[in-house]
């Protein structure tokens, strides 16, 4: 049973680290910041969120919690239960990516089960009873395919999921039904938005009916020159089929980044090479720094990086910073509420110490 | 020579208009045949819309009201209900409103056969996953009229097939962690 010592140790835990997804080091980590598998899944007999009171929410986080911990229990999970977190440490786990901004602001019982080095988060009563995710760094969605799967058949060992012969997992919401998988990755391609090609990347995910969306994923703006690709149909399709898709797909954007990145460094070299390391004056020398400015110079940093233009710092870093540049995180490394002045200057101070003495 | 009928031009114009199978000739000078032309066109073009938005309407909502209303015997939701939020109540809703979904999954997803992973043991369940929910849901109303009695029959019914669903069956609460630390 998790005691609130072990998710306090466990939060302060997490505003030091990173997650093992952030290091940079699977297939094509230079542009693939991540891939992510999610599996919308829900109890059998059991109302979903739209018509359950406290007392059902209270009743499915007990007995998912239970069916998740019995599916692996040599794995290290570690249960949270996030109705009694307060704003910062909710929006620290959001930050992290391990829960939805959606969790993070209704109300009622609900909880997340992490596993180690943050590869699987299983949200419990989010808009399913389970929302299970795992992510990996670079284009890994086969590998998270594996283990959410895995996970997915060992829970049904003692939970009866909703599902129809013909509609498949019982979601929710219709647009999730079927397979329930969302296979999202998250490329950085400042070379296409410097380029203004992005809009034809847009254009032909579209038609094939892939996503294209920001950071943060639903609901949000595309943040910088980050963008999260991923399927849209989750009913007629099977799941290796899904990722097949995504492998035609994915090898051609990345292709299409490192081309305009080589025309970039022939062609505007010194121009890049500025933008480069203006960018890195900036993020070492500022006193005071917003979260929107600090994303932008740090993905021309990143790309910085995987040109060879910087080579001091590791991309594994980088990748990092923009999660621990967040406000959330900044507060807890404070220790406590910031406004927004002081959280651009813990911001600045912050990315001295780590970028400042390279 | 004819005068126009709005005003005290003379009528360049001549228009029959055919209402009801009777033949009207309108006489009409230029200004006023264009304004005339141009309004009944806009009343045209506006029923038209009209008309469309009405039967694209009774396409996406059924047609009539009775049919928003429509229920899921599993947890009580509407039809109308689910347009609002964009969220269905409960897996049987799936059942409930099976040809009123159709038109949209294939909107979404262009096929509606499921041809991904299955769980070993979903269909020996299917009549106990669609009783336990009817079970919550008159234990809910049995709640709202205060019936105690029947409500408590409920819970322990609804505890039995849980407990088969599910395994455990433990219907105890979780014990509530403590804010303090």
């Amino acid at each position: 049973m998790t005691s609130e010592h072990d998710t306090a140790g466990f939060l302060e835990e997490l505003s030091r680290t990173s997650g093992e997804w952030l290091k940079g080091d699977g297939p094509d980590a230079d542009i693939v910041v991540s891939s992510r598998v999610r599996l919308a899944r829900n109890i059998a007999g059991f109302p979903f969120m739209t018509r359950a009171d406290d007392d059902v929410r209270l009743r499915l986080v007990e007995t998912l919690r239970r069916a998740v911990l019995a599916a692996a229990p040599d794995e290290g999970l570690q249960f949270i239960n996030v109705a009694l977190l307060d704003e910062m440490d909710s929006q620290l786990l959001m930050e992290r990516q391990l829960i939805s901004r959606e969790l993070t602001v209704m109300d009622g019982p609900r909880g997340v089960i992490v596993g180690p080095g943050e590869h699987l988060s299983v949200m419990l009563n989010e808009e399913d009873h389970l929302r299970i995710q795992v992510l990996q760094s670079g284009f890994a969605l086969q590998e998270c395919w594996n283990m959410a799967d895995a996970l997915d058949t060992g829970i049904e060992a003692s939970a009866t999921y909703a599902f129809d012969e013909e509609l498949g997992y019982l979601t929710a919401c219709p647009t999730n039904v079927g397979t329930g998988i969302r296979l999202s990755v998250m490329v950085h391609l400042p070379g296409l938005r410097m380029t203004r090609e992005i809009q034809k990347v847009n254009q032909a995910a579209q038609k094939i009916n892939l996503a294209v969306r920001g950071l943060y994923g639903e609901g949000s703006q595309a943040l910088g020159d980050f963008f999260q690709i991923s399927n849209q149909v989750t009913l007629g399709c099977s799941e290796q089929e899904l990722i097949e898709n995504m492998h035609e797909v994915i090898p051609q954007i990345v292709g299409y980044e490192r081309r305009v990145r080589e025309l970039l460094c022939r062609e505007n070299r010194q121009a890049l090479d500025d933008k480069i390391a203006r960018a890195r004056a900036i993020l070492t020398g500022a006193r005071s720094i917003s979260s929107d400015e600090t994303l932008h110079l740090l993905s021309s940093l990143r790309m910085g990086i995987n040109l060879g233009l910087v080579e001091d710092i590791s991309i594994g870093d980088v990748n990092a910073l923009f999660v621990h540049t967040q406000p959330s995180h900044l507060q807890k490394l404070h220790g406590g509420p910031l406004k927004t002045a002081e959280r651009n200057a813990a911001r600045a101070s912050y990315l001295q110490s780590r970028l400042g003495s390279a | 020579m004819k005068k126009c009928r709005q005003c005290a031009n003379q009528a360049t114009l001549h228009i029959t208009e055919v209402l009801d199978g009777q033949a009207t000739e309108i006489h009409l000078c230029e200004k006023c045949a264009r304004e005339y032309l141009e309004d009944a066109e806009s009343l045209d073009t506006e029923s038209i819309a009209a008309d469309l938005a009405a039967k694209l309407q009774e396409l996406q909502s059924g047609g009539d009201d009775d049919l928003g209303r429509m229920t899921c015997s599993g947890c009580g939701i509407t039809l109308n209900e689910f347009r609002e939020v964009g969220r269905l109540g409960c897996p049987f809703c799936y059942d409930s409103f099976r040809d009123e979904l159709r038109p949209l999954l294939e909107n979404i997803h262009e096929q509606v056969l499921h041809t991904g992973k299955r769980p070993e043991r979903s269909a020996a369940t299917h009549d106990d996953q669609t009783r336990v929910l009817q079970l919550r849901k008159e234990q809910r109303e049995a709640i709202l009229k205060e019936d105690y009695e029947t409500a408590a029959v409920l819970r322990d019914q609804i505890a039995r097939i849980e407990a088969m669903l599910h395994g455990g069956g433990d219907s105890s609460a979780p014990e509530r962690e403590s804010e303090d630390e």
